[in-house]
């Protein structure tokens, strides 16, 4: 056996209760993995001394028998969680010293199960970005390089942190956050696997808010099966978020089964983007096969707004940021800037948010404070809600006809080298997203499963998008994918 | 439409983001990029579609009208840039 930090979240469970190997062991394996991979900067908050406190704990509970699968695992968690007394910034300066006094409740769910915590894991500021090069804490380097070519690349954004960390075996999973592709972007430029459950399955309360409408948690992990395990412990109901849903969480690990003969994948016209590689086009039909040889049935489908989607996206989500990000003035945590004499309250705000917040932060807020001011409302931001409306109709329409499970690349690239698309427009950068964004607009579960190399050994991942609240299906039509195209490749350690 | 630098200037203001005047032409560039890949909804045909409120066809919840938490003065103004004697301090408002 590799590191015990190589681990998966499955095997780990199994040894544990077997008494082969201990949370402590676990724990401090991945912890010195994590020290020896300062050059990632995946890890911007570490948190040894609570790690092993966690891990001793979840020894005697493991110890007494019964305990949770998670029991013991350990974690990453992204900087976007609240974590009491532990340094939850969102990768902003603007929450320099923000130290909650209170737990997210997917973290709170997750410790109750037995999880370890190793540190908080960068990301892009707030979320907002492809690439993690938004963030006050610098940018993540993937794992992942083009060969013997050292040229820096993405780990994708906005979870870059918890792709990397999971990639490099830095920890045995993390947890992610996705508003417009932030989990399954990631976990495709890094080889692993990410899901997005249903709108509502997790609980936003304690996670930054972004684009309330559209944020979903998520684990990031090395394997479906993992996948599984690790979202039944962070879902729930929960009566402190009004949007989670009060549906019982179901065995998503018993889901897996192996088999799905019967099942009908739809194969989106939409989706075959002008300019696509041919790898990925390639790699999307192999795919296809494969669930086909699995006893699937493959049906060509239609979802007409697609090309909507991401405009629609990018109305929406920096409206509902401007009016989340409003909170951020100064008064009542994180940074505040130094003022001259004479300032008043409103150059307080002013200047506090201009030094708090980085560029893409800034942008969007005021993209958002644009449609949706007097007069430009109901162009922009009715008329995006209605086209939301359409896209969430086109999906209906194609499950109501009797398919289980859409198929579609994860993301239009490989992992590109970081600064590649500094002098791009910002809709550039916007387009990684337009496999992924559609599911957030709808509400969808969506996962991302690492299936092949390209040519230059960089990771691609398939995305498949499933029925709201069927994530069992979807995890194990993911399952079965995962094993057909049997990916087993890690980036050689050079770091 | 297209942003010049007065409505630039605008909506800084209305986001309380101080904007420096030579960054201002910069900034509208931007957002005229961003608002003419946008502007691609005007090819929808919107006409008798609601807008979407919720994405899950879901009643919010409810619950009694009561006092659930409190007491906690403290700890909520644990992180406050400028904290005295257990209020949130600012700057002068009002003159």
């Amino acid at each position: 056996m590799t590191g015990l930090n190589a681990m998966t979240i499955a095997d780990a469970r199994d040894a544990l209760r077997r008494g082969e190997v201990t949370s402590v062991e676990l724990t401090e394996a991945c912890l010195s993995a994590a020290q020896g991979a300062q050059a990632l900067n995946a890890f911007v908050h570490d948190t040894p001394d609570l790690a092993r406190q966690q891990a001793q704990a979840a020894d005697a509970r493991i110890a007494q028998g019964d305990a949770p699968a998670m029991c013991g695992i350990p974690l990453g968690i992204k900087d976007l969680f609240c974590t009491r007394g532990v340094p939850s910034q969102a990768a902003s300066r603007i929450l320099d010293g923000f130290q909650p006094e209170y737990e997210s409740t997917v973290t709170q769910n997750l410790f109750d199960a037995g999880a370890v915590m190793l540190g908080k894991l960068n990301m892009d500021e707030f979320a907002m970005g492809s690439s993690n090069e938004t963030s006050v804490y610098g940018n993540v380097i993937n794992p992942w390089r083009r060969g013997n070519d050292e040229t820096a690349l993405t780990p994708g954004g906005s979870s870059g942190g918890s792709a990397a960390a999971v990639a490099a075996d830095l920890c045995l999973a993390a947890t992610g956050t996705d508003t417009g592709g932030s989990i399954r972007q990631p976990a495709a430029f890094a080889g692993i696997t990410g899901i997005k459950p249903t709108y509502g399955r997790c609980s936003r309360w304690g996670i930054v808010a972004f684009a309330s409408s559209l944020d979903q948690a998520g684990p990031m992990t090395k394997s479906v099966r993992d996948a599984a395990i690790m979202l039944s412990a962070m879902c729930g109901h929960d009566p402190k978020d009004s949007t989670s849903a009060d549906y019982p969480v179901p065995d998503f690990e018993g889901a897996v089964s192996g088999d799905i003969r019967g099942k009908v994948i739809g194969i989106p016209k939409e989706y075959r983007m002008d300019g696509m590689p041919g790898e990925i086009e390639r790699l999307w039909s192999e795919g296809a096969a494969m669930l086909r040889d699995a006893g699937a049935e493959i049906r060509d489908i239609s979802l007409p707004h697609t090309k909507y989607a991401l405009p629609a996206y990018y109305v929406i989500a920096p409206a509902e940021a401007s009016s989340n990000l409003a909170r951020y003035d100064g008064v009542r945590y994180g940074h505040r800037a130094a003022l001259a004499q004479g300032d008043g309250i409103t150059e307080m705000y002013e200047k506090t948010r201009a030094e708090g917040f980085g560029h893409e932060v800034q942008r969007r807020v005021m993209v958002g404070t644009y449609v949706l001011s007097a007069g430009f409302y109901d162009a922009y931001y009715n008329r995006a809600r209605k086209v939301r409306t359409l896209i969430k109709r086109d999906f209906e329409e194609v499950f109501a006809s009797g398919v289980d499970a859409i198929l579609t690349p994860a993301t239009p690239s490989a992992a590109f080298g970081l600064g590649e698309m500094t002098d791009a427009d910002p809709v550039q950068m916007y387009l990684n997203d337009v496999f992924t964004v559609t599911v957030n607009l709808a509400g969808l579960p969506g996962i991302s499963v690492p299936a092949g190399l390209d040519r230059q050994g960089l990771p691609l991942g398939l995305q498949l998008i499933g029925r709201p609240w069927d994530e069992a299906d979807l995890l194990n039509t993911a399952d079965v994918l995962e094993r057909a195209a049997g990916f087993v490749e890690k980036p050689a350690k050079w770091w | 439409m297209s942003i010049d630098l007065e409505t630039a200037a605008r909506v800084a203001k209305l986001a309380r983001i101080r904007v420096d005047e030579d960054a201002l032409p910069a900034l509208a560039q931007e957002f005229n990029t961003i608002l003419g890949f946008i502007d691609q909804l005007n090819e929808v045909d919107v006409e008798g579609v609601e807008p979407m409120t919720s994405v899950t066809p879901m009643r919010l919840k409810r619950r009694e009208d009561e006092v659930t938490a409190g007491g906690m003065q403290a700890r909520v103004l644990s992180n406050a840039p400028d904290a005295r004697e257990g209020f949130f301090a600012v700057p002068k408002v009002v003159e």
